[in-house]
């Protein structure tokens, strides 16, 4: 191709880059092989003692903890999100839809930070749904939702909403409406059109924002740091404590590293369980 | 076609839902709201006396001031050097065909699969050992990083949309490449490359996980400086910081929905 000299400026920055990447992933399974020596930052000698602590109780309930934080909050988001990206799609005025689309998409650009601590202030034992369910005489005394899982999994869901809305949306909207129409002229009714064609059409969208659902909690800190309080801990909470609390980097690095593998395989076993579903669903 | 009794339950019970659904992500923001008025230190609902001191407050202590501007200098450089590499790198995607393309592409795609904080450390370790000192440009580098699939993406889709008709007519006029490439592609992406380097700055603006690793006092950020004083203080300063956060915020997605319509550049039409 003629154009070919302008190759290397459309792609050197992004080799820059990558190199990045890919150097501070070595780093880290460099670090993740060697010895901590404490009260230095330097790394020590090579040995496979950091992965061998990973197997002490507290890091497997960790990881326990946080697959199952995962799971729950993908869920969830899913039973909410897909209520949303179907009245996105599918409502019949503009206005509406803007409206739709704004409300679920603000969460997102407003960072972690900004939604853990609003959410802190609703679930707080002094927060807004305690104090008004007392004032109410709902209740009699302060329920708590801070420090537990269930006040993580709130928070994450909301965290997590958006993308899995947009996700959604983006595969509804991709339907052959067609399809819909011909089971229903076939005298299929609404309920039976949505289990029978929709659903089943949306799964491959379902299937992904499931799984970008998972990522997505499973890299969140903020909101389990913040929210759980040190009783609900995750592989990211963790990895900052082994780092900042007690400079064991050597740990950190292969907590990080277990981590990743531990949710591309979760990730994986869960896209291979969808597209059997998604084979059962074809039938 | 007459609605039955049973679509029009099915009507309303859809939109009770929807409703109910907004009202949940709404929810915390409304409480924060509320919350940030209040003149009491401790959370109370509803308030009993309403003030603008934690407003005060929040504009009087400098680590928010200086996050704000460290935010926005890590934005505007993150985003811009995520444009321009990601915007080169689509355009290459989608145009030629060159050795260890796709190797290539999985490096560069591969932090929406690496959580924030493994990244984050990755760079602290990389920098430590290569004795790089933890400057605004670490920083920077770390959000071009966690930024830049997401700039790939949007271009890589504009591209997609794109009618190279325009390209070829501009060639068989006697365009040369370099020209076509000027006048004609460049100005047709506007839109994608705008929107793509907006959201990028976005939420390089918000980017907190990562950023904790490799911010020092002097370089913290805007979202880091507020999670160190949630650590620090309990009273409501926050709630105020937040509210003008969530306000600009929406004002700035309002103003980019009228321009670029959102279902667009999130191709959700």
């Amino acid at each position: 191709m003629s154009k070919r000299p302008f190759l290397a400026w459309f792609v050197s920055p992004s080799v820059l880059i990558a190199f990045g990447i890919a150097a501070s992933f070595l780093a880290i399974v460099q670090y993740s092989l060697r010895a901590h020596v404490p009260g230095s930052l330097d790394p020590g000698g090579f040995t496979l003692d950091n992965f061998t602590t990973l197997l002490k109780t507290i890091y497997g309930q960790a990881f326990l903890d946080t697959a199952l934080l995962c799971v729950w909050t993908a869920l969830f988001t899913l039973l909410v999100g897909y209520p949303l990206a179907y009245a996105l799609v599918r409502a019949k005025s503009a206005r509406l839809r803007s409206a739709i689309l704004l409300v679920s998409l603000t969460p997102l650009f407003l960072g972690e930070i900004v939604r853990t601590y609003s959410w802190i202030i609703v679930l707080g034992n002094q927060g807004f749904l305690n104090s008004t369910l007392l004032q109410l005489g709902i209740i009699d005394e302060p329920f708590s939702l801070m420090f537990t899982m269930t006040g993580v999994v709130i928070a994450l869901v909301h965290f997590t909403l958006p993308i899995v809305v947009v996700m959604l949306a983006a595969a509804l909207s991709h339907i052959d409406r067609n399809l819909e129409r011909a089971a229903t002229s076939l005298g299929a009714g609404r309920i039976r059109v949505f289990f029978t064609v929709t659903l089943p059409l949306s799964m491959p969208g379902i299937a992904a924002a499931a799984s970008t659902a998972f990522a997505w909690t499973f890299s969140a800190f903020a909101t389990p740091q913040m929210i759980g309080g040190g009783q609900v801990q995750t592989i990211s909470t963790l990895v900052y404590q082994v780092g900042f609390a007690s400079f064991n980097f050597p740990l950190a690095a292969s907590l990080s590293l277990s981590g990743l593998a531990f949710s591309i395989l979760v990730i994986a076993l869960f896209n291979a369980g969808i597209r059997r579903l998604e084979r059962f669903g074809a039938h | 076609m007459k609605k039955t009794l049973l679509d029009q339950v099915l009507d309303w019970s859809g939109r009770a839902l929807v409703a109910a659904i907004l009202g949940f992500v709404m929810l915390p923001f409304i409480v924060v709201a509320l919350a940030s008025f209040n003149d009491s230190a401790i959370l109370s609902f509803p308030p009993e006396n309403w003030s603008l001191r934690w407003y005060g407050n929040a504009f009087g202590y400098s680590d928010f001031g200086d996050g704000l501007l460290n935010s926005l200098r890590i934005a505007a450089f993150g985003a811009t050097i995520a444009l321009v590499a990601g915007a080169g790198f689509a355009y290459a995607l989608d145009r030629y065909a060159f050795p260890g393309k796709a190797f290539l592409n999985g490096v560069l795609m591969s932090p929406l699969i690496i959580p924030n904080f493994t990244i984050g450390l990755g760079l602290l370790i990389l920098s430590a050992a290569a004795g790089i000192p933890r400057t605004m440009w670490l920083v920077i580098a770390v959000h071009v990083i966690i930024v830049l699939p997401f700039v790939v993406r949007s271009v890589y889709v504009s591209l997609r949309n794109f009618d190279r008709a325009y390209e070829t007519a501009a060639e068989s006029l006697g365009a040369s490449p370099r020209r076509t490439l000027l006048t004609v592609t460049l100005p047709l992406l506007l839109p994608g490359l705008i929107s793509g380097g907006l959201f990028a700055a976005i939420l390089s603006f918000n980017e907190f996980t990562a950023s904790l690793f490799v911010v020092s006092q002097r370089t913290q950020t805007l979202p880091v400086a507020m999670y160190n004083y949630v650590r620090e203080y309990a009273d409501p300063t926050l709630a105020a910081v937040s509210v003008i956060y969530v306000v600009t915020v929406a004002l700035i997605l309002l103003v980019v929905h009228k321009i670029f319509r959102l279902e667009k550049v999130l191709n959700v039409e």
